[in-house]
């Protein structure tokens, strides 16, 4: 997957847990998911499991601490799908 | 002397009528809620119906964020949340403030979690998943859940209690919002209570043999209190919520007034003298009916009427006797009285809140509602009782005093007099 059909994917990952549609559809690299979406911190937790369901994945701990704006998402999410491989 | 404590919004989610124009034609014409469940014969549960609320889910999404509304599944929370933010509307307040609204709090009654909701949850620990259940768990598994997600919508600032006490929850929790509001803590109160009752809850009333078990196949005539045929309740489900004010309050910024709530008691019988985890102790009603009309200053004489507890069960006749006797009336002296629950059942901690919506519309709008299926009175109640004091039809008449009261497991009562404003 390139990153940009991760970054698609992911937008429908997020979509439910931020209240910020018109933000969503423009979000890029640097969109911090908690400051630029609003997503409440509680919610993160969500976003992942989520994501490891979308994408076939398991995102371990340290690696979910990464993931707080979009484009570190991506990296954690391509990196976890190239382990697959 | 404390605060007067008036009554300015109510909304309701019932088996009969969702929204407070459905509830009221509903309990004016005696319409039936209950409705027989093909999952319960499936089960294999002796009583199959409930008084299940038509209630639309997606509904929720004009009450609360699209993001809130993802990931709630607790059927408690849906009809708690609906209830209070009707009554709220109902008040005139907008739901959006930037400020905690410090004057205002809440207490909300429920029994427990959505257990059909929390099997998905003990599923995925028991299958080593933990790690899935997310973030939205605990909120909605906690008893608190429901007072959190209406204070939260409201930005409810105040004292925010969630209140069980079995089926007397209702009545106890407008009672002690009245009690805040009285003794000048807040201004104003949300107040109810939500239940519903899902299979596993409703399994275990079944095994104790309190349920209607007879009118399977005639589900709108199976619950019937204080008939010969009552043969057990009928499980309803539902939520209602009340906006308390303090009458200043309420008066300075313009609020329609419904009714005034003039005191109550809440008590609990100790499980002695015939009390029991199950039954009553007279003594301990006897004594809460009598302290409710002392704390709210009235006689016997300016009850008008009594929305019983009367679920349809053999403690039908025992309550009319303790009323009876807390009142000293008896035969055609007795107050006209009703039960909602020949038309919805018996929504457990729900109960007390509906039923007392029920009483502010008779008030307000000046009837009593029937008694449905009391076609065979049984003679034991009539015996103590006026026949006529029982009305099986609609009487459209001046209502300026309720007497509410129900009672629960753990030999729990609570009673609360509302009064037309003055």
């Amino acid at each position: 997957m390139t990153r940009q059909e991760i970054l698609d994917e992911l937008k429908k990952v997020i979509a439910p847990y931020t209240t910020n549609k018109e933000m969503l559809a423009g979000i890029d690299d640097h969109t911090d998911l908690i400051k630029d979406l609003k997503i409440n911190s509680a919610n993160l937790v969500d976003v992942i499991i989520d994501a490891e369901a979308k994408y076939d994945i398991e995102i371990d701990y340290d690696s979910a601490d990464k993931m707080v704006n979009v484009g570190t998402c991506i990296d954690v999410i391509s990196e976890k799908l190239n382990q697959k491989v | 002397m404390g605060k007067r404590v008036v009554v300015t919004g109510m909304g309701i989610v019932s088996p009969n009528g969702i929204g407070i124009p459905a509830f009221l034609h509903a309990i004016q014409n005696g319409i039936s809620g209950i409705k027989f469940m093909p999952r319960y014969q499936e089960l294999n549960f002796s009583c199959q119906l409930a008084g299940m609320p038509a209630f639309d889910w997606e509904s929720l999404k004009n009450y609360i964020s699209e993001v809130t509304f993802h990931g709630l599944k607790g059927t408690n929370i849906g009809y708690g949340v609906v209830a209070a933010l009707d009554a709220w509307a109902d008040s005139g307040a907008d739901y959006d403030t930037d400020a905690p609204r410090w004057e205002t709090g809440c207490v909300f009654g429920n029994s427990i979690a959505d257990t059909e909701a929390m099997k998905n949850v003990i599923a995925k620990v028991d299958n080593k998943e933990a790690k899935k259940l997310g973030s939205r768990v605990v909120e909605q598994a906690m008893n608190s859940g429901v007072t959190s997600y209406i204070s939260g919508r409201l930005g409810l600032g105040n004292k925010i209690v969630t209140n069980s006490s079995a089926c007397a929850t209702g009545t106890q929790a407008i009672l002690m919002g009245y009690e805040y509001i009285k003794d000048g803590y807040a201004k104003r109160m949300v107040v109810g209570s939500s239940e519903h009752v899902d299979t596993y809850v409703y399994g275990a009333f079944d095994s104790m043999r309190v349920l209607s078990r007879k009118f399977n196949d005639r589900p709108e005539r199976a619950s019937r209190p204080m008939s010969l045929t009552a043969g057990g309740f009928v499980p309803g489900s539902g939520a209602a919520a009340l906006i308390l004010e303090d009458l200043d309050f309420a008066l300075a910024r313009g609020a329609r007034i419904y009714a005034e709530v003039l005191g109550g008691s809440s008590n609990s019988g100790g499980q002695r003298q015939g009390g029991t985890m199950t039954a009553a102790n007279s003594v301990g009603v006897i004594r809460c009916i009598d302290e409710a009309l002392t704390n709210s200053g009235i006689t016997p004489q300016q009850i008008d009427l009594i929305s019983g507890h009367l679920t349809a069960t053999n403690a039908d006749r025992q309550e009319i006797q303790n009323w009876s006797q807390a009142l000293n009336k008896s035969g055609n002296d007795f107050p006209l009285t009703n039960s909602l629950k020949s038309m919805i059942g018996h929504c457990l901690s729900a109960a007390g809140s509906i039923e007392t919506v029920a009483s502010i519309l008779q008030i307000v709008h000046g009837f009593v509602h029937p008694n449905i299926n009391l076609e065979d009175p049984n003679p034991e109640v009539t015996n103590l009782i006026g026949l006529d004091r029982l009305p099986v039809k609609m009487i459209k008449k001046e209502v300026n005093i309720v007497a509410k009261a129900n009672f629960g497991f753990g030999d729990v009562n609570s009673c609360l007099i509302l009064s037309k404003y003055n």
